[in-house]
């Protein structure tokens, strides 16, 4: 794992993070952003809760004959001309991207968006074995000179601002004339495509992500809005997919339905710019696309969380809803994560890629709002999970005595849900009385990490679960 | 397939049937996915596109504006040329054009303009290209190009200005329309190399959620409707 994790330091890194200025300042972008554009998306389409369930549903068809679709799909590449490889880890996925540049000789690889790739750390086997590795989605391009690792799965440079962005174009790109002008964000796009440019037309080997592979074609899709995963996968001679195992999807219509839930869950488009087909290598008469066409699948944990409590995080369709939505991802970003997966998603995927004992905080990193399951497109339930995983924290003893005490009530309450809606009911209305002078509070007892960064609002009187259910939505 | 990679694949399928508690051979399960393969079954399509055609033309034009394509009729394809024309001039683009081997792009009247056109793929030289859509789906203003000599894929991404001409006749209401014309076009279960989903030209919001046009693929989408 060249990604080291501080998910550990939770924390100490999120401390740092209320105190970051910058990120301060970026963070308020993406939440502005994404959730006002993800609203008015759903409330252009009345079919939207109907999508999701059907997408759950599919998604959960997946796995039970994940087995099934997996050999169906490989037997349709292998048909189109294409190759499958097995990754049982991130150390195999790394040595067989590595094995296909070197039969053809590749000196440069570009890439385009891939969390499989932070999580595998393809770029420092690639660096390590010679091979020039350059990100070419414009957030990921970023980060990659700032030596950073994404902090949001679609929004790799959320926390940078564009001054910052300024400040690295300069540092790195030193053949320009430094009296030119970067102060507008499409100035730095536009130095950030023309250099670019250079790199696709000069790459070996062009590796993608994918967001679906549909077994009944063996065909893998990429979504994105640049069009840098299109030149990454068109222009070099070798075109490598990385996936997990759970990207599967039956069939094209299945596709349809996947679709239509992610672009509006995540950038809040009702189709993302470039949703992208790829079946095979270059046919007999084509005059463009690669000569070998890969897919590495990728396991790293992923079977064994079949047939677990945690086996519904596998419908996850990486749209990055739950992040945005998500008051302690505002409040701290995802680099206080501290590994590759952030935002709620993270803190339950995290522990069941590199062990809880990695990852102890995560599922505490949140305040159980569940504002990530009203919004996530395939309904998993994220807080139930990052409760599962408090227990199981609990069990193994790894937290805290303090924190074992607190969780200790708090196990006895959730495992009671008459007693906690009482419980949390009584709190609220004390607190709401407490707070009614002026609608929030600056110092709450035993809170004081939150609240030294921001103030705690004052409950309304009543808990989420009867507002919820005042609205008739329970 | 490396011994490496067999070994870890019959790993990871084994360890997938071990957690599902299943073998892999289970009737039931075997011809429920095999059925699901063979009738691919639709979701919930949206009422949005579900319209008469001349309806969804409309709608897909009015979808096309609003993710930032430009979008013009013509009559029919004797009027594509001038049409290419105006656009590259009132936009201040060099009139020129790179087109692949599509016949119905080669038999439109070019030499009524001053275009001067080059044919083949695309290496990252050319600002404008022109190619011919498979589909257009109404309910997201979205086009399908399929790869080949007679659209190559690199038009739709190298150059700066990428012109689109749809038959309105082409035009569906949504995305399952145009798998079942793939499915009548290479049979079921096969796909042309790359199908293209295109909905208006390449963006980024990767700097502080600024949305930009013209990330790494064209700035401008313009689309050319042919009615008859
Ligand atoms: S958990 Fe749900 S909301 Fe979060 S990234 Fe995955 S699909 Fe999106």
């Amino acid at each position: 794992m060249t990604l080291h994790p501080t998910s550990p330091q939770f924390k100490d890194n999120a401390h740092g993070a209320l105190r970051d200025p910058n990120l301060q300042k970026a963070l308020g972008f993406v939440r502005r952003g994404f959730t006002t554009r993800r609203a008015a998306a759903v409330a252009r389409l009345p079919e939207m809760e109907e999508l999701r369930d059907a997408a759950r549903d599919l998604k959960n068809h997946v796995l039970a004959n994940l087995d099934l679709y997996l050999e169906r799909y490989e037997a349709k590449v292998i048909a189109s001309g294409g190759h499958v490889h097995w990754a049982r880890t991130s150390e195999e996925a790394c040595a067989i991207v590595l094995e296909i540049c070197k039969a053809r000789g590749a000196k440069s690889v570009t890439k385009g968006k891939s969390m499989i790739s932070e999580e595998i750390g393809l770029n420092d086997a690639l660096e390590k074995a010679g091979l020039e590795a350059v990100e070419t989605d414009l957030g990921e391009y970023i980060i990659q000179l700032r030596g950073e690792h994404p902090s949001h799965i679609i929004a790799p440079a959320g926390h940078v601002t564009r001054e910052q962005v300024e400040a690295d174009f300069r540092r790195v790109h030193t053949d320009l004339p430094s009296e030119r002008v970067l102060t507008d964000p499409a100035s730095l796009l536009a130095e950030a495509r023309g250099i670019l440019r250079e790199k696709f037309l000069a790459a070996d080997v062009g590796v993608t992500g994918a967001n679906f592979l549909v077994a009944e074609t063996g065909t893998s899709i990429i979504v994105t809005n640049e069009g840098n995963g299109d030149l990454t996968q068109i222009l070099p001679k070798v075109h490598v997919v990385l996936a997990s195992i759970e990207k599967i999807v039956p069939t094209l219509d299945d596709t349809a339905t996947l679709l239509r839930v992610l672009a509006r869950s995540a950038t809040g488009q009702d189709m993302s710019v470039y949703t992208t087909l790829s079946t095979g290598p270059r046919r007999a008469g084509d005059v463009d696309g690669p000569e070998e066409y890969h897919v590495v699948l990728l396991d790293n944990g992923r079977s064994a969380m079949l047939g677990t409590e945690f086996e519904e995080m596998l419908r996850c369709i990486r749209c990055g809803a739950c992040m945005n939505h998500c008051p302690v991802y505002d409040a701290v970003g995802g680099h206080a994560y501290g590994w590759v997966y952030p935002g709620p998603m993270g803190s339950v995927l995290t522990p069941s890629l590199i062990g809880v004992d990695q990852s102890g905080h995560l599922p505490n990193a949140s305040t159980f709002c569940g504002r990530c399951e009203s919004v996530c497109p395939v309904r998993i339930p994220l807080p139930k999970l990052m409760r599962h995983w408090r227990e199981r924290e609990f069990e193994r003893h790894l937290s805290p005595a303090t924190v074992r005490g607190g969780l200790s009530v708090w196990a006895f309450f959730a495992r009671r849900p008459m007693l906690y809606r009482l419980a949390t009911g009584v709190a609220m209305r004390v607190l709401g009385l407490a707070g009614k002078a002026k609608g929030h509070f600056t110092k709450l007892p035993l809170a004081g990490g939150w609240t030294d960064y921001r103030d705690m609002p004052a409950p309304q009187g009543q808990t989420f679960q009867s507002q919820w259910r005042a609205r008739g939505r329970a | 397939m490396s011994t490496s990679t067999s070994t870890s694949r019959a790993d990871i399928l084994g360890n997938i049937r071990r957690s599902l508690h299943v073998t892999g051979t289970e009737r039931p399960r075997v011809s429920v996915v095999a059925e699901r393969l063979a009738q691919s079954p639709q979701g919930p399509i949206p009422a949005r596109g579900q319209l008469d055609h001349e309806a969804q033309v409309e709608l897909f034009k009015q979808e096309a504006e609003r993710i930032f394509a430009s979008v013009v009729d013509v009559a029919s394809v004797q009027d594509v040329p001038a049409e290419v024309a105006r656009f590259l001039r009132e936009a201040n683009l060099p009139a020129t054009l790179r087109m692949g081997s599509d016949p119905r792009l080669a038999a439109m009247p070019w030499t009524d303009t001053a275009l001067a056109l080059t044919q083949g793929r695309s290496d990252g030289d050319d600002l404008n290209a022109i190619s011919h859509a498979f589909a257009g789906i109404a309910e997201t203003g979205t086009l399908a190009l399929v790869s080949g000599a007679d659209n190559p894929t690199t038009l739709n991404f190298l150059p700066d200005n990428h012109i689109v001409v749809i038959a309105a006749k082409d035009i569906t209401g949504d995305l399952e329309s145009v798998w079942a014309r793939l499915r009548t076009f290479q049979g079921k279960g096969e796909m042309p190399r790359t199908v293209n989903l295109i909905t208006g030209p390449s963006r980024s919001g990767d700097i502080e959620q600024t949305m930009l046009l013209g990330a790494h693929g064209p700035r401008r989408l313009h689309i050319v409707i042919v009615r008859d």
